[in-house]
C-alpha cells in the first residue's frame, strides 16, 4: 500500500461541522444527481432503496391480502403470479442486493476505513445511474405487462410467456452491473486506500463483510449478466441454448442462474453479518470475540457458496452423485455461520448490554436468522428436500434468512448510521417500538409457513386447501403487523429530518472510525487523515458519556 | 459500460496549469490552501482522494484487472454453453464450420495481434514521455481495430445474405431473416476440398434425381414422404434470390428426396457420402447441418459481444488519442494508456479463443 509518510498534508477547511458538512457542502438538486461524494451517493441509494422497499413491500401485503381466503379475495390469478414475481424480483435485485452494501456500505466504508471517498468515485455515481436505469426498466415491465415467471425467470416458461419478460431481465442485467462496479469500487477502495496504520486485521468487521462481499459481486454478477443476456436473445432471436426444441437445455438455465444466484443470497446476508458485527460489541461495550474467525469466515462463506448452486436443483434431475456433492458441502457452510453466531453470543457473555433500538434489531437478527439458517440445513438434505421442494417451508426459509437476516441487519444499520449520515437522533421510543412490530410480525408472518410447508402447502399457489385457510390468515396478520411496524420506522426516521442537527460525534461509545469525525461527517470526512494504532473494537474503557453533548468523549486528552 | 474502467478514475483535466516535471511520486506535495482545500495544484491528474499518484495508478491497476475478470466471467458463461452444446450436438459444429470463411477469420486474428502490438508499444511510448510515438502507436490501434470491424460487417452481410443466420426456433423468420442457406454443404469450397468424392457423388445425385435447389427447400419434413417435384423451377439461381423469407417451409436440414436412391445404391459406392457424414441415421442426404442455425446463433451471440467490446475500444481510443495530443500523458502519469491496452489485451485474447473454436473445427 502506498501510504502518505506525512498525514499533514490532509489539511481541511477549519469550518465547524455544524456550517459545512457533506450535506450543505453543496446546494441544488444537481450537486446531488452528479456529487463523486461517496456519503451523497450513499443517501440517494438509501432514498432509493427505501421507495423500492415500499413498492415491494406493498406488493407483499396484496399478496397476503389475496391469500385472506382460497379462491379469489382481491385479485385473479394472473395478476397474483405477477404480484409475487414483481415482489421477488424488486426485493432481490433492486432492495437486498444493493441495500446494506450499496446504501450503507457507501456511507460507512469509507468513514470506517478512514478514507476520503471510495477509489473511483465517478464509477460509483455510475452505479447509482445504473441501479436507477435497472429500476426503470423493472417499472417499464410493470407498466406493459408484468411478467409471471418468479424472479428466477426459469425457461422454458420464461421464454415463451406473453408477458412482459425483457424489460425485468434488461432491468436485472443492469442492475447487475450496478453491484459489480460497486463491488469492484469497495474491493479496491479496501486495498489500497487505508490510511496509515490500518492493517487488515485493523479493519472493522463490516469492512471485512463488505470485502467479501465485493469478491462475490465481481466473481458472480458477471454469470448472470451473460445469463440473462442469453435468455433474452433467447425470447428474441431463438438462441436454442436453452431450447429442448433445438436440442439446447432448459435445466442449464438454471445451472446458470443459481451459480449466480446462491452466491447472490450471501450478496445479501454477508454485509449484515457485517452490521451484526458492529452492533453487538458496541452495545455489548466489550471487545468483539473471536475477532479474526469472525473475519475469515466471512471469507469462507463468500468461497464456499460458489460450490453450493447445485443444492437448488435437487429436483431437477440432476445426478445423485452431484447432488450428494452439493449437500455435503451446503452442509460445510453452516461451519463459518455457526462460527460467527457463537462468537456474537460469546461476546455479549457477561457484557453490560445496551438495548438501544440498533441493539433490538441485532439480537432479533441473531434469533430469526438461527432459525433461518438451521431450516436450511434441513433443506441441503436431500432426501428432506423431496418432500419440501417448491413448499411453503422454502418460502419461510429464505424469508427468514432474507426479511430476518438482510433487511433486520439493513434496519439495525439504519438505526445506528443514521446520526451519522443526517446529524440526526431518531426517537429511541418510537425506534424500539418499530424493532419489537418488525421482530413479531416476522415471526407471525413466516412462522406459520414453515407448518403449511411440512403439510404440503405448495408456493406459488393463488388457491388452497380449506385445512391451509388458518395459516394462511395468521401469515397475513403477520404481514400486516410487519407492514406497520416498517411504516411507523419510515415516519419516525424521515420526521427526524425536519429537525435541526443534534447528533453527537459519538452517541453510541463506539469506537470504529466514523464516530470519531463529526455528525455529519465534513465533505472530505476526516480533518486529518487519521493515523490507526489500535484494534477497531479497543478502547471502549477509555470512553465517558457526557452529558451536555449526549455523546462518549474520550476521558482524557488524544493520545 | 466497457469503457467504464478507463474514464471512471481518471479526473477531467482541470483548467488548471500544465503539470511540472519536478515532483516525486512519493513525495509529500503541497495543497493549494484556499477553495476546498483539497487540489493538488502541482498535479493536475492526482484526485483528491488520492495521497499521492502512485497510490492512484495501483488503485487504478488493481480496478482494471478486476474489472477484467468480471469481463472474463462474463464471456465464460458463453464458453461454457458453447462447449456443453457442443458435447451434445458435436454434429452440429462439425458441419456448420464449413460456411465460416477461415481466411477471414485469419485476418482479423493477425489484425487485431497488430493492434495489440501497438497498443503495449502506446503505453512504453507514454512512459517514455514520447508525444509523437503514442499518438502514432493509438492510430494504428484504432485504424486495426476498424479494419476488423470492417471484416466483420463484410462476414456479417455474406452470412445475412447466405441465410446463415438464427433461425428463429427454426419456425418464423426474425426481422426478416432466417436461417435457410441458399447453398448445399457440399458446394462449399472447404467442403470440396476435403471431401472431394463425396461432393461430386452428392452433386451428382441432386441432378440425376432432377431437383433443383429449391426443390430441396420445398421437401416436407424429416421422414415425411417427399413431395413431387414441380416443373420448371429447377436450376432456379439460388444466390440470385433475396434470402430466402416466407415462401421457404420450416425444413431447412434435410433433402429428404434423396433416400430411396441412396438405399437403392450398393454400399461401396455410397462410401464417400457416409465417410463425410453426409448422410443421416434414416438414410437421406444432408444438405446442409441440422440444427445449423443453432451454431449460427451462438456464432453471432459469441462474435457480436466481442464486437460490441471491439467497438467500446475504439471509443475509448479515440477518447484517449485526443487526450494523447493534448500532451496530457507522460512518465509521471500514463495510467489510462495502461489501463486501455490492458482491456485492449483482454479482446485481443477472448478473439484468440473464439477464433479456434468457431472457425477452426475439425
Amino acid at each position: 500500500m502506498a501510504a502518505p509518510s506525512t498525514t499533514a498534508d490532509a489539511v481541511l477547511p477549519p469550518s465547524s461541522s455544524a456550517e459545512d458538512n457533506y450535506l450543505t457542502h453543496d446546494k441544488g438538486i444537481l450537486s446531488w444527481i452528479l456529487t463523486l461524494d461517496h456519503k451523497r451517493i450513499g443517501v440517494m441509494y438509501l432514498f432509493s432503496v427505501m421507495t423500492a422497499f415500499a413498492l415491494g413491500g406493498l406488493f407483499a401485503l396484496l399478496i397476503r391480502t389475496e391469500l385472506l381466503t382460497p379462491g379469489k379475495t382481491i385479485v385473479d390469478h394472473d395478476t397474483y403470479n405477477q404480484l409475487f414475481t414483481l415482489h421477488g424480483a424488486i426485493m432481490v435485485f433492486l432492495v437486498i442486493i444493493p441495500g446494506i452494501p450499496a446504501a450503507l456500505g457507501n456511507i460507512a466504508l469509507p468513514l470506517q476505513l478512514g478514507a476520503k471517498d471510495v477509489a473511483f468515485p465517478r464509477l460509483n455515481l455510475f452505479s447509482y445511474h445504473l441501479w436507477v436505469l435497472g429500476a426503470c426498466f423493472f417499472m417499464t415491465s410493470l407498466i406493459i405487462s408484468a411478467a409471471d415467471t418468479g424472479w428466477t425467470f426459469y425457461t422454458p416458461y420464461s421464454t415463451s410467456t406473453e408477458t412482459a419478460v425483457i424489460p425485468a431481465a434488461f432491468g436485472a442485467f443492469i442492475l447487475g452491473f450496478s453491484s459489480i462496479f460497486t463491488g469492484l469500487n469497495f474491493l479496491v477502495t479496501i486495498h489500497k486506500l487505508r490510511p496509515p496504520g490500518m492493517t487488515w486485521f485493523r479493519l472493522p468487521l463490516f469492512i471485512w463483510a463488505l470485502y467479501a462481499t465485493a469478491l462475490i459481486q465481481v466473481l458472480a454478477t458477471p454469470v448472470i449478466g451473460i445469463t440473462l443476456l442469453m435468455l433474452i436473445v433467447e425470447r428474441v432471436f431463438g438462441l436454442g441454448i436453452f431450447d429442448p426444441s433445438l436440442g439446447g437445455d432448459p435445466v442449464l438455465f438454471q445451472h446458470f442462474f443459481w451459480f449466480y444466484s446462491h452466491p447472490a443470497v450471501y450478496i445479501m446476508v454477508v454485509p449484515g453479518f457485517g452490521v451484526i458485527s458492529e452492533l453487538i460489541p458496541v452495545f455489548s461495550r466489550k471487545r468483539i470475540f473471536g475477532y479474526k474467525f469472525i473475519a475469515l469466515s466471512s471469507v469462507a462463506i463468500a468461497i464456499l457458496g460458489f460450490l453450493v448452486w447445485g443444492h437448488h436443483m435437487f429436483t431437477s434431475g440432476q445426478s445423485l452423485l452431484a447432488g450428494t456433492i452439493f449437500s455435503a458441502i451446503t452442509f460445510l457452510i453452516a461451519i463459518p455461520t455457526a462460527i460467527k453466531t457463537f462468537n456474537w453470543t460469546s461476546t455479549m457473555y457477561k457484557a453490560k448490554i445496551h438495548l438501544d433500538t440498533p441493539m433490538l434489531y441485532a439480537l432479533a437478527f441473531l434469533w430469526v436468522f438461527t432459525i433461518g439458517g438451521v431450516t436450511g440445513i434441513f433443506l441441503a438434505v436431500m432426501s428432506t428436500d423431496i418432500h419440501l421442494h417448491d413448499t411453503y417451508f422454502v418460502v419461510a426459509h429464505f424469508h427468514y434468512v432474507m426479511m430476518g437476516g438482510a433487511i433486520t441487519a439493513f434496519f439495525g444499520g439504519l438505526h445506528y448510521w443514521w446520526p451519522k449520515a443526517f446529524g440526526r437522533m431518531y426517537d429511541e421510543k418510537w425506534g424500539r417500538f418499530g424493532a419489537v412490530l418488525v421482530f413479531v410480525g416476522l415471526n407471525v408472518t413466516f412462522f406459520p409457513q414453515f407448518i403449511m410447508g411440512t403439510r404440503g402447502m405448495p408456493r406459488r399457489y393463488y388457491n388452497y386447501l380449506e385445512e391451509f385457510q388458518s395459516l394462511h390468515q395468521l401469515s397475513s396478520i403477520g404481514a400486516y403487523i410487519l407492514g406497520a411496524g416498517f411504516l411507523l420506522t419510515a415516519v419516525m426516521l424521515l420526521s427526524t429530518l425536519r429537525r435541526k442537527p443534534d447528533a453527537p460525534a459519538n452517541p453510541w461509545g463506539a469506537t470504529t472510525l466514523e464516530w470519531m469525525t463529526s455528525s455529519p461527517p465534513p465533505y472530505y470526512n476526516f480533518r486529518e487523515t487519521p493515523v490507526v494504532d489500535r484494534g477497531p473494537y479497543d478502547g471502549y474503557e477509555n470512553l465517558v458519556y457526557d452529558k451536555k453533548t449526549r455523546g462518549y468523549v474520550e476521558k482524557k486528552a488524544t493520545g | 459500460m466497457a469503457t467504464q474502467p478507463a474514464t471512471s478514475h481518471v479526473e477531467k483535466k482541470p483548467s488548471g496549469p500544465k503539470p511540472l516535471p519536478a515532483h516525486e511520486k512519493d513525495h509529500g506535495h503541497a495543497h493549494d490552501d484556499h477553495g476546498h482545500g483539497h487540489g493538488h495544484a502541482d498535479m493536475p491528474f492526482l484526485q483528491h482522494h488520492f495521497d499521492s499518484p502512485q497510490q492512484q495508478f495501483d488503485a487504478g491497476k488493481l480496478g482494471i484487472w478486476a474489472f477484467l475478470v468480471t469481463e472474463v466471467l462474463f464471456f465464460a458463461g458463453l464458453f461454457c454453453a458453447y462447449t456443453i452444446y457442443r458435447a451434445q450436438h458435436t454434429e452440429v459444429y462439425v458441419w456448420a464450420h464449413y460456411f465460416l470463411d477461415t481466411k477471414l477469420g485469419a485476418l482479423n486474428t493477425v489484425v487485431l495481434l497488430v493492434s495489440s502490438l501497438t497498443a503495449a508499444w502506446a503505453v512504453r511510448c507514454a512512459q517514455l514521455g514520447n508525444k509523437k510515438a503514442l499518438i502514432t502507436n493509438i492510430v494504428v490501434t484504432i485504424a486495426c481495430a476498424a479494419t476488423f470491424m470492417c471484416v466483420k460487417y463484410f462476414e456479417y452481410t455474406h452470412k445475412f445474405h447466405d441465410g446463415l443466420v438464427w433461425g428463429g426456433r427454426g419456425e418464423k423468420p426474425i426481422f426478416g431473416l432466417k436461417f435457410d442457406p441458399h447453398e448445399e454443404v457440399w458446394e462449399l469450397p472447404r467442403f470440396k476440398h476435403k471431401h472431394p468424392e463425396a461432393a461430386e457423388l452428392a452433386e451428382k445425385l441432386r441432378h440425376a434425381q432432377g431437383g433443383g435447389r429449391h426443390e430441396a427447400n420445398e421437401a416436407p419434413a424429416e421422414g415425411k414422404t417427399p413431395m413431387p417435384t414441380p416443373a420448371g423451377i429447377e436450376d432456379h439461381p439460388a444466390h440470385a434470390a433475396k434470402p430466402a423469407l416466407a415462401e421457404t417451409p420450416p425444413n431447412n436440414a434435410t433433402a429428404a428426396a434423396t433416400a430411396s436412391e441412396i438405399a437403392d445404391m450398393p454400399e461401396e459406392a455410397s462410401e464417400p457420402l457416409r465417410a463425410a457424414g453426409l448422410i443421416t441415421e434414416k438414410g437421406e442426404l444432408l444438405r446442409y447441418p441440422p440444427r445449423g442455425h443453432v451454431f449460427f446463433s451462438i456464432y453471432f451471440f459469441m462474435t457480436g459481444l466481442h464486437g460490441f467490446h471491439v467497438l467500446a475500444g475504439i471509443v475509448v481510443w479515440v477518447w484517449l488519442l485526443r487526450r494523447a495530443a493534448r500532451g496530457d500523458f507522460g512518465p509521471k502519469y500514463f495510467g489510462p494508456i495502461d489501463y486501455a491496452a490492458l482491456y485492449w489485451h483482454l479482446v485481443d485474447l477472448i478473439w484468440i479463443y473464439l477464433f479456434p473454436l468457431l472457425y477452426l473445427i475439425a
